[in-house]
């Protein structure tokens, strides 16, 4: 065998810096930016922030579905259809518990919704993993399917009781600009911060995401080591698709307090492109999603300004932003090896 | 205790479509023994390995694993019974690094965090006490094979491997490389592991085995020891015939000139020059061999040849006739034909049929054309001709080109090729990979197309391929041509100087 052995010293979990500069440095103006217009005008520029981030949670819950389905090797189209499935089952469950439960209908809700996303996880995975059916068509099932079975039973002007409330978090709230941004929500947006962390340890730093990893890249090899393919992928299916129903319950239960039809209004999809943006990394998606957000926020905040450009241009710049990301045009990702191929043994 | 390591007793193993991969095989490896199995391409070697290794699951027999009856369903249940595997294909995720690579499927674990640490120190103790250099931190995609191949083998030293199968590992390796390997496997085997050395080269079998298994068409047909044996007797054996090791052929009579090429220059994808102004031509009937490591632009001279990459300036001429750059379509309609050097890249569609990929580069016009669309008919006696023509081992005409082994699909371009009318091939490396029998068929084919008046340009790194082919010789040296003569005049030493060189 060669003699000479090339010593390329590199760690397990890739250069963050290195593979997201693009988005690091966007979000480098951005906060530039964002401090220089909060000298001008605290209130809108806060006003702004939070609304940035209520608009990214959906966005980054359905990238993080996204990240964990891909990782795995399966690509997932459906995040769109699963979420406004959750959103509407979350949101009748707790609808019909409000007078049972009171208020802890809304938590039902949101855990009914979560499963129902899981549910559509397991059917996307039965198509993909098990029947070994085109992938894109699979999603495209569960995106046709959920807007068929929200559109049958919805009802219109049901309202829930009420929807999740702002804790502020004591004293951290009282902090300028970052209190009233990251430590005045209501709860399922805390619960998505910390669901980023955690799945980012999943990713790189146990058994599950190593493997995780390994099947999307190379199921064979996997395979051969003793790794069960089909159990690493239904189950990551079936967990991003909690985390796409979670994005749905959020919409209804805590960002709005009813259901609209199609109310999902393409997040799912861009939620793509936010995954993408960010190299199939939660942090990366986390910043990607908060630029999306930031870019809608925007678009709310001039339609109450009196400012000349007509706000419907500004409200097609997350579009933009996708239609750049998916075109490859922004930072380019690798994706992985096994991406979109069904898995057999022999 | 029982003498043998691993008994195979009675294994049948059948593919869906109908090919009997494995019939009856019986198989014994004693402890602590280099056992080689030989066979040709497709005799079944991978298949009853991926048997033992709980990769396929036989329809017939057993597996006793230390003079006991086991059952093997899965990877997990071959791995703690000891058995590690280094797959044809290697089996690394080429992302990922060497660490990595290893521990998957066998993580520590420390608190729920995967201890990567505590992999990488006991990689490093394994890589120093076997004498098998791996750095735990690099990424294996960065690697060359042969350390890759190190990888592999950590990987199951890693799992406590005490049965070790080496499906063809020399197939990857040079000539250095694989003496190098002969003696790790010696090292491991004092140690304590039992290893099963697949290979058709007859000349590595003499080398390292102590006991030889020998498998043709799916059944074993004779086990022996390597002692007063030759590689004629060993060929024999495996392709059930007298094999020539060595072709016969006549004196070459060329005529006229076919090929001209002037004042050549190609860059290759990189933009680096990668063929630097060469000029040469070829006549009709004779075989021009272009020796050369690989890597000295051979490449990229074959692929301006055949038309799939544009030459930076220079000229062509065939017939006396300007060749249009990067054209193969005009190549094809002026009588070229080509076996590539990448037969997955370049010579076959995988995913289709053989019948499709017969008709790949000639289904616009007839026979395999009847008006406006194509003449499913023709195509299917064109494929089932050359099946039969070629010794195609295959389950029919319809089998996906994927399903074939190399050699099988080598013959189904070498085929393809030399089924229409020509007056000009390119062969590149045409046999690299391949079994004797194989070899010995492709390269009586070649000699009777230079018979028939083909002009034929061989470009190989085989020296005894050029040797036994060729009557004109070229050396080519990081993208020059350095020497020019007759067979006649040249040896190995001569042409092994001058493909690294020096000036012979
Ligand atoms: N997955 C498969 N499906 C169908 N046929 C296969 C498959 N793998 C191998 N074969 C066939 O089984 C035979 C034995 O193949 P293999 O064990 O790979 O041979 P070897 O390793 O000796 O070259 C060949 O005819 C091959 O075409
Ligand atoms: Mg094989």
């Amino acid at each position: 065998m060669a003699t000479a052995s090339p010593t390329i010293s590199q760690t397990e979990e890739k250069s963050f810096l290195r593979d997201n500069w693009i988005l690091l440095s966007v979000l480098g103006v951005t906060l530039i930016l964002i401090l220089y217009f909060y000298n001008q005008n605290a209130i809108v520029t806060t006003a702004v922030l939070a609304a940035a981030l209520r608009q990214s949670t959906p966005l980054v819950l359905g990238a993080m579905c996204g990240i964990l389905c891909e990782r795995s090797g399966i690509v997932n189209i459906g995040i769109e259809g699963t979420m406004l499935l959750s959103a509407f089952v979350g949101f009748i469950t707790s609808f019909l518990l409000q007078d049972a439960l009171g208020p802890g209908a809304i938590w039902v809700g949101v855990v009914i919704g979560v499963l129902s996303g899981g549910l559509m996880g397991l059917l996307l995975a039965w198509m993909s993993v098990t029947l070994r059916m085109d992938q894109i068509i699979g999603g495209t099932v569960i995106n046709i399917l959920a807007v068929g079975l929200t559109g049958y039973f919805y009802q219109q002007g049901l309202t829930a009781g009420d929807k999740l409330r702002a804790i502020p978090l004591g004293p951290l709230a009282d902090i300028p600009l970052i209190g009233r941004v990251f430590f005045d929500n209501p709860p399922l947006t805390y619960l998505t911060l910390l669901l980023i962390v955690l799945v980012h340890l999943l990713i790189y730093y146990t058994r599950w995401g190593l493997r995780t990893r390994a099947v999307g890249e190379h199921p064979r090899a996997a395979d051969t080591v003793g790794v069960n393919v089909y159990k690493i992928r239904y189950v990551n299916v079936i967990l991003g698709s909690c985390l796409a129903g979670l994005a749905g319950a959020y919409l209804t239960l805590e960002a709005v307090g009813s259901f609209e039809r199609l109310m999902t209004n393409g997040r799912g999809f861009i939620a793509l492109a936010v995954m993408l943006f960010g190299k199939r990394t939660p942090f990366g998606a986390w910043g990607a999603a908060l630029l999306f957000g930031f870019a809608t926020a925007l678009n709310t905040q001039l339609q109450f300004a009196d400012i000349n450009i007509p706000h419907q241009f500004v409200g097609l710049l997350p579009f933009v932003l996708t239609i750049l990301v998916v075109a490859g045009l922004v930072g380019r990702t690798r994706d992985p090896k096994a991406l979109g191929t069904a898995y057999s043994k022999e | 205790m029982s003498e043998f390591a691993l008994e195979v007793k009675n294994i049948t193993k059948r593919f869906p479509g109908g090919v009997i991969a494995n019939k009856d095989v019986n198989f014994a490896l004693r402890k602590g023994e280099i056992h080689a199995l030989l066979g040709e391409n497709g005799a079944g070697k991978s298949t009853l390995m991926n048997v033992i290794y709980g990769l396929y699951a036989p329809e017939e027999g057993e597996i006793w694993v230390d003079g006991q009856k086991t059952e093997i369903d899965n990877p997990n249940d071959a791995i703690r019974k000891g058995i590690g595997m280094v797959h044809q294909h290697f089996m690394l995720v080429p992302v990922f690094t060497v660490a990595e690579n290893i521990m998957l499927g066998a993580e520590e674990l420390q608190g729920g965090r995967l201890d990567i640490s505590s992999a990488r120190k006991k990689i490093r103790e394994l890589s120093r006490s076997y004498n098998l250099e791996v750095d735990p931190r690099a990424i294996v995609e960065d690697l060359p094979v042969g350390m890759q191949q190190r990888v592999e083998i950590v990987k199951a030293l890693y799992r406590d491997a005490k049965i070790l199968v080496l499906d063809e590992p020399t197939a990857v390796l040079t000539p250095q490389e694989a003496d190098d390997l002969f003696i790790v496997m010696r090292e491991l085997t004092e140690r304590g592991v039992s290893i099963i050395f697949i290979t058709h080269k007859l000349r590595e079998v003499l080398a390292v085995a102590d006991t030889i298994t020998v498998m043709r068409r799916g059944e074993v047909v004779g086990t022996t020891s390597p002692e007063g044996k030759s590689e004629s007797d060993l060929a024999a054996m495996m392709v059930g015939r007298e094999v020539l090791l060595r072709v016969e052929k006549e004196e070459a009579h060329p005529a006229q000139t076919v090929l001209e090429v002037k004042d050549l220059t190609v860059h290759d994808e990189r933009g680096l020059t990668a063929v630097k102004n060469i000029s040469f031509d070829l006549k009709a009937g004779e075989i021009l061999g272009i020796a050369g490591v690989q890597g000295n632009g051979q490449t990229e001279l074959a692929e301006v040849l055949t038309g799939i990459r544009a030459p930076e300036s220079g000229t062509i001429i065939i017939d006396g006739q300007k060749v249009p750059a990067g054209n193969p379509r005009y190549l094809f309609e002026h009588g070229m034909a080509h076996v590539p050097e990448d037969r997955h890249k370049h010579g076959l569609v995988l995913p289709y049929d053989l019948v499709e990929n017969v008709a790949l580069n000639t289904y616009y016009k007839p026979p395999f054309r009847k008006g406006l669309v194509r003449d499913e008919e023709a195509m299917l006696e064109a494929t089932t001709d050359i099946i039969e023509a070629f010794d195609v081992r295959t389950s029919g005409p319809f089998s996906q080109a994927s399903n074939l082994s190399g050699g099988n699909q080598q013959k189904v371009i070498v085929g393809r090729e030399l089924s229409r009318p020509i007056q000009f091939l390119v062969v590149n490396q045409p046999t690299r990979g391949l079994d004797v029998g194989s070899i010995e068929f492709i390269h009586r084919r070649i000699i009777e197309e230079r018979d028939k008046g083909v002009a034929v340009l061989l470009i190989s790194a085989e020296l005894d391929e050029i040797l036994g082919l060729a009557d004109r010789i070229l050396v080519m040296f990081h993208g020059e041509l350095v020497a020019e003569m007759p067979v006649a005049k040249a040896n190995k030493e001569k042409l092994g100087l001058l493909m690294a060189g020096s000036e012979a």
